[in-house]
């Protein structure tokens, strides 16, 4: 480790005050200054912050976005979501490669460039897309590519790079980025303009009680997925003891194909902090914390900007719209890299400083969340409704939607159609209709809610979209009719094994054996007793899985293999002979081969 | 605050102390529920998912939910014992486990709660994964081609050591242990009467030179079941205190 890391590692770590909490923030920062934690950097931060080196190492290696090992100045990290390679990811892929002359996971040898795959970035209406360090590139194709690579190498910024910027405040002087909001349809309670304050002074002008009256009235459930009705939420964590409460807003949109929180952040920053002001106030929170995937690192300094500027308009801070002992802050938590952090224990363990695992429930976060303190963590989505609900009434909202779903939903759709972005839709839609909006015409299988969600197909589309039926949080993916549902399935099953944190054995072990026999199948060695193997294997995974990643991560098999039961039937065949297809004898005597020197009789090649 | 409460485990109604865990109202009741990472010492993990019961038809694992009033678990049903195998099975082929030849063998609970639940072979490919043996320390041996990663030793370490000598590193199923030096168990702070040196119920950590003490054949799990020394509680307190509603 040269000095300057040394230094600057002891530096940082006093500047934090050596609290554990800001242990993944020191991570952040050396990665980013000297392009690796490596070992020894493992070992100072360990000194430093005066933690277990296995704690330092531990947190190191379960982020996608920190190494051991050193990358390069420019990280350049396309995406391999589903929708991505349907738009050409792999050539822009092979292109980046030859441009480079290195392999992915690897780092050119001058130290420029490190090449890399990662999950859904949240640009899927606007595929192939790729993030360089933290700039966001979208609708990459080969030559495209080659132009990035070409002019980086001659010196060019990557500031300098974004020469169009995209619509809204994607243009902003603190954004300037190239994403495009896509925003297709809007509606009253996301997409609709908010004089910042003014639903917060009419929260404040209410009791703490009668907040979260008007929230449970409205009946809001959670939008990231799972649905809790929110004021519940509220309810036991302002009837939790403890001196101090925190607010935790969900801004880690990993589900692949969701991107409708990204809009909100860009677009109506004031309406979910707003929001999260609120909640503050009603559970008697002083401190709200936005937990940011890395992904969308580029939009933290608008969002800090914005922060500031509700600060200076006595939005935050001390003394709120006047309200004497009303005291509220926010910060932003960066995340590194890991989809498991979406899940509410995980994303505390992660603002925790520790590796993104869940946590153990009972105590759940309403009782026991961040630092143990009572917590609310609830979706950006979720946040921007509380707003608009205290501003415009809780009855005004529960009148929109259908009636275990008031009010409306950002969905994110992508794939196969024409009209790919953001929909503000009423809750209960029936998938065809929102399939027509989309102008999806071919759509022959939709995945609604992500890969954790459910793949159906035509005989499913007059069903509605709410959380009793059809429920998402906000992930829709098209595919017509000359995409492979087993493909699909396989790829997504890549998905969950990449980024199972690995806590518990049916998700760490499960995932894997079951997306291995899955590609048994796919690659046509299969059996018909494979297809009974995967179901029981999948219901194990669900059955007895820690937690929400687990329990809906054999979904992309469970939910195929109920509605496309014919795409795997073709693929099986009966093995008499009980040969195990799966068995290459070639490969497993090549060993033996080599150190006897001569070839095997029974099974020759 | 009620001192006693009261659970059904498959029909038989158990009293629980007030705070207790379902796993540990089961194992003063002389009921065995299969487990594998908790151990009584330290923190409940609730990682293995072995003690997966159904508590009011929702799947809980019993190490880490608080018994409460009038829960009606299920816990030796044949769906639940296929789950608890196909985990099981899980773990033997993650790893490298050589029942024939490992020193743990007849006190290894991974051998011995498979043997229980009627395992005689894994139903799942074996992975065969290439790990290393740390043979650097002079009392023990960390073999984590046997480790099932359940988090007893990082735990004890932490909490019964005052140490952190263990954690993980990696995640999903390139998930491994590590210990706090870089540089092999020798330099870390761990020793040989440390609570974390005894915890492991494979044989992933185990003490060197005494492998064999205890001659294979004549070993706890040998003579009995693993969770007999549960079972023989109930023998003992009769059904005066665990009456069966059936």
């Amino acid at each position: 480790m040269s000095n300057d890391a040394s230094a600057f590692i002891k530096e940082y770590c006093a500047k934090t005050g050596r609290d554990p909490a800001r242990l993944l923030d020191v991570a952040r920062e050396v990665q980013a200054r000297f392009g690796c934690v490596s070992p020894q950097s493992i070992t100072a931060i360990s000194r430093e912050m005066k933690l277990p080196r296995a704690d330092v190492e531990g947190l190191v290696t379960f982020y996608a976005f920190l190494s051991t090992a050193p990358k390069g100045r420019y990280v350049i990290r396309l995406c391999n979501d589903v929708v991505d390679m349907m738009k050409g990811a792999r050539d822009v892929g092979e292109a980046f490669s030859r441009e480079l002359g290195i392999k992915f996971g690897r780092t050119t040898a001058d130290g420029l460039f490190s090449l890399e795959w990662t999950p859904c970035i949240g640009m899927s209406d606007q595929a192939p897309a790729a993030l360089i360090n933290e700039t966001v590139f979208t609708h990459l194709d080969g030559d495209k590519a080659r132009r990035i690579v070409g002019e980086l190498r001659r010196g060019s910024t990557l500031e300098g790079m974004v020469d169009t910027f995209g619509d809204g405040n994607n243009a902003h002087p603190l954004v300037r980025s190239m994403v495009m909001n896509n925003i297709r349809m809007r509606g009253p309670v996301i997409f609709s303009d908010l004089q910042p304050g003014s639903a917060l002074k009419k929260a404040l002008a209410l009791s703490p009680a009668e907040v979260i009256r008007d929230i449970k009235t409205s009946r809001l459930r959670g939008r990231g997925g799972a649905g809790f009705p929110t004021g519940m939420k509220w309810d036991f964590t302002r009837q939790a003891e403890g001196a101090e409460k925190y607010v935790l807003c969900n801004a880690d949109e990993g589900e692949p194909g969701t991107f409708k929180d990204r809009v909100i952040l860009t677009e109506c920053p004031h309406l979910f902090l707003e929001g999260m002001t609120i909640a503050g106030y009603a559970i008697g929170a002083r401190k709200g914390i936005i937990y940011l995937r890395g992904e969308y690192a580029y939009l933290r300094a608008f969002l800090e900007k914005t922060i500031q500027d509700r600060r200076d308009s006595g939005l935050l801070g001390r003394g709120i719209c006047g309200k004497a002992g009303f005291e509220f802050d926010i910060r932003v938590q960066m995340g590194a890299g890991a989809y498991v952090c979406g899940e509410e224990t995980s994303l505390i363990s992660s603002c925790e400083g520790s590796r993104g695992d869940p946590k153990n429930r009972p105590p759940f976060p309403a009782q026991k969340g961040f630092l143990g303190r009572p917590t609310v963590v609830n979706n950006v989505e979720t946040f921007a409704c509380a707003a608009r609900i205290l501003d415009q009434g809780p009855g005004w909202f529960a009148n929109m939607g259908s009636n275990g779903s008031p009010g409306t939903k950002l969905l994110s759709v992508s794939g196969d159609c024409r009209r790919p972005g953001v929909y503000e839709v009423p809750f209960g839609i029936k998938l065809r209709d929102f399939l027509r909006m989309a102008d999806a015409s071919d759509a022959a299988a939709v995945q609604v809610g992500g890969p954790s969600g459910q793949m159906v197909g035509p005989a499913d589309f007059d069903r509605t979209i709410c959380y009793d039926d059809l429920a998402t949080g906000g992930s829709i993916i098209v595919f017509d009719s000359k995409r492979d549902v087993l493909e699909i399935a396989s790829a997504f099953m890549e998905f969950f094994v990449e980024e199972s944190c690995g806590f518990c054995t049916p998700c760490r072990v499960g995932n894997f054996l079951l997306k291995q026999r899955l590609d048994k199948v796919l690659s046509g060695r299969g059996e018909p007793s494979d297809l009974d193997a995967l179901r029981e294997l999948a219901e194990t995974v669900r059955f007895a899985s820690r937690c929400g990643f687990g329990q809906t991560s054999p979904n992309p098999i469970l939910t195929t293999l109920k509605n496309f039961r014919s795409a795997y039937e073709k693929r099986v065949k009966p093995n008499p002979e009980r040969i195990e297809p799966s068995f290459d004898i070639r490969a497993a005597l090549a060993d033996a081969e080599n150190i006897t020197g001569r070839k095997s009789v029974l099974f020759p090649a | 605050m009620q001192q006693t409460v009261h659970i059904t485990i498959d029909g038989v109604n158990i009293p629980a102390r007030a705070g207790s865990t379902i796993l540990e109202a089961a194992d003063d009741a002389g009921i065995y529920i299969p487990r594998l990472c908790y151990h009584r010492s330290v923190t409940p993990h609730g990682s293995c998912r072995v003690c997966t019961v159904l508590v009011n038809g929702r799947p809980q694992a019993a190490c880490t939910q608080p018994a409460a009033d009038g829960m009606v678990i299920e816990n030796n049903t044949p769906v639940i014992l296929k789950h608890r195998r196909a985990i099981i099975d899980m773990l033997f082929v993650e790893g490298n486990h050589f029942c024939m030849f490992c020193e743990k063998s007849g006190r290894c609970e991974l051998q011995a709660v498979a043997y229980r639940l009627g395992i005689l072979a894994a139903q799942f490919p074996y992975q065969y994964p290439s790990r290393q043996v740390d043979a650097s320390h002079p009392d023990i041996f960390l073999d984590t081609n046997r480790c099932i990663l359940c988090g007893r030793c990082v735990q004890a370490s932490m909490q019964r050591d005052s140490k952190g000598v263990f954690g993980f590193t990696g995640r999903s199923i390139w998930k491994s242990l590590t210990v706090s030096s870089g540089e092999g168990l020798s330099k870390t702070e761990l020793s040989g009467t440390d609570a974390a040196a005894d915890i492991c119920p494979v044989g992933a950590i185990i003490r060197k030179r005494i492998g064999f003490d205890v001659p294979i054949g004549s070993r706890p799990y040998d003579k009995a079941p693993i969770g007999s020394e549960i079972e023989t509680r109930r023998a003992a307190t009769g059904d005066e205190k665990c009456q069966s509603q059936k």
